[in-house]
């Protein structure tokens, strides 16, 4: 069924009554997604609603308790181990660390998923590694080690690599967390433009607003495990839910209280008095 | 009641691990066929886990050996019969004190340092990155470690008895003036490879099986938190240098059997 009355061949990926569950706590409720073909959508949130958890179920690394995930209508929990490995070769995942291999440099890194997944010689290999560079401006850099590169440089390796066996998409795990506002310039261009490019699809999970409105073709804003708004940037902004709004212009107060529950504040404090 | 449920608790959570341990050795045994036309991955840590571990491997061999030797010749002179002390040594590390001590040694040395690197390896995602690069973890990172340990560690037990030999031959031959042909003749005579060398081989060969496949399953379940990686390594040298004691007992009891 499908509720957003999208033409089903531009649908990547579909999610339908998802639900996922850690120990006691509902992440997700039943949720529905649908990331559009050649499309940037950018799934926000505050911190803790499972973002993360969303690009790993979509991954495949998580099983849902209930619902389905179709990527290029493979139902991601359906496949076998190999199948799942293949399907993952045309999937790229940025993670917020990076996650580079720390014992080699950044040609190697960049060199790893081709080396591991094709039998090119190593001329050709030597190639494309420093085309994949360029495109992310870090080709003078090859012979750098993982520990000496900026947390914006990191990921922009992390980027080379993952666009290194040119997938079909690509899930980008808050790029911009603790990025100084010229490498968060250079993230923000560079997602956009290798997604126009290289014809990709871009899932972004992100809570910086500005960034991720200003390249994203659609927006989900999920909250306690729902979806609770979901339109294009102007529509976000145009939204009357409370909720929303309070996420999307920064208020401190509002649906998400800024307090922490508790009990009343002057009979609290004269507690210790009458004691 | 509250005793019992815990127990019960703790009884669950420790089948439970134990079930996970075999179904990762079970993997990576199974992925390790991939090896085989990547003998360079097999190599470089080789090289990481084993000719790194040489240095602590010949030192403690050699003093174990004249501490043997000073020890030896001081109960073996009462009866006169000091021409023996190159048996004992030989004996005591070819059977014993090279498999145990190295094993303890490797565990301490390589073992940790797997568990670490491992776990790190989690904690950053690398793990995570690589899956999702569609390049399974225990077949490119741990399968390569394992057989590295379980390749290496036979091989520095060897080399402690060698060195531990000639550090009993140094303090009892060059330092206590027992007689030079008679050390090495004896050892000739009555140590046989079969009885003796070959079980010593055995048992490092068990060793560095537990060993390895101890630490790197202590990595691959940590934690991935700073105190996580922390915990497991620690749990690294206790449970091997526990698993090592314990099995050198059952190997022996089965050997003189």
């Amino acid at each position: 069924m499908n509720t957003d009355n999208h033409n089903m061949d531009d649908v990547l990926v579909h999610v339908r009554g998802l639900s996922f569950q850690r120990g006691e706590r509902m992440i997700f409720d039943d949720i529905d997604l649908d990331i559009m073909r050649g499309k940037v959508t950018v799934i926000m949130g505050p911190s803790g609603t499972g973002k993360t958890t969303l690009l790993k179920l979509i991954g495949g690394q998580l099983r849902p308790n209930q619902g389905t995930v179709e990527v290029d209508n493979i139902n991601v929990h359906r496949l076998s181990r190999s199948d799942l490995f293949e399907l993952r070769k045309r999937m790229g995942m940025l993670f917020q660390t990076g996650a580079l291999l720390t014992d080699i440099n950044v040609f190697d890194n960049v060199a790893f998923p081709i080396r591991e997944h094709t039998q090119l010689p190593e001329a050709l290999v030597r190639d494309l590694v420093l085309m994949k560079l360029e495109a992310v401006g870090l080709r003078g850099a090859r012979e750098l080690m993982p520990s000496e590169l900026s947390g914006g440089m990191a990921r922009r390796v992390a980027l080379a690599r993952a666009i290194a066996l040119d997938p079909m998409m690509i899930m980008y795990d808050e790029p911009f967390t603790g990025q100084d506002p010229i490498s968060m310039g250079v993230l923000v261009q560079l997602i956009d433009k290798l997604n126009d490019a290289l014809g990709l699809t871009s899932v972004i999970v992100s809570h910086d607003v500005v960034e991720a409105s200003a390249i994203a073709d659609f927006i989900y804003v999920i909250s306690n495990g729902k979806v609770v708004g979901k339109g294009t940037p102007e529509e976000l902004q145009a939204s009357d839910s409370a909720w929303v709004q309070q996420f999307i212009n920064a208020q401190p107060d509002g649906p998400v209280p800024f307090h922490y529950p508790a009990t009343d504040y002057l009979e609290d404090l004269l507690a210790g008095v009458n004691e | 009641m509250e005793w019992l449920s815990q127990l019960g608790r703790s009884g669950l959570r420790f089948f439970e691990r134990l079930g996970r341990g075999n179904l990762f050795l079970f993997y990576v045994l199974l992925g390790s066929f991939s090896l085989l036309g990547r003998g360079r991955l097999l190599l470089q840590q080789m090289y990481s886990v084993g000719v790194l571990s040489m240095l602590i491997i010949t030192v403690a061999g050699l003093f174990v050996g004249m501490v043997l030797g000073l020890q030896g010749y001081n109960t073996l002179v009462d009866f006169g019969s000091e021409e023996s002390l190159g048996v004992m040594v030989a004996l005591s590390l070819v059977q014993e004190l090279g498999p145990v001590m190295t094993a303890v040694l490797f565990a301490a040395r390589a073992g940790t340092s797997l568990t670490a690197e491992i776990g790190l390896m989690k904690t950053t995602e690398q793990l995570s990155g690589m899956e999702m690069m569609a390049v399974d973890p225990l077949r490119r990172v741990i399968a390569p470690r394992f057989w590295a340990g379980f390749i290496s560690l036979p091989l520095l037990a060897g080399i402690f008895s060698a060195v531990g030999v000639f550090g009993g031959y140094f303090v009892g031959v060059g330092l206590l003036g027992v007689d030079d042909g008679a050390f090495w003749s004896q050892i000739q005579n009555r140590v046989d490879f079969y009885d003796d060398v070959l079980n010593g081989i055995i048992k490092s060969i068990v060793f560095g099986f537990v060993a390895a496949w101890i630490a790197l399953f202590e990595g691959y379940d940590t934690v991935p938190t700073s105190e996580g990686v922390s915990r497991a390594t620690t749990r690294t040298v206790v449970h091997t240098s526990l698993a090592v004691l314990g099995l050198d007992f059952v190997l022996t009891a089965l050997m003189f059997d």
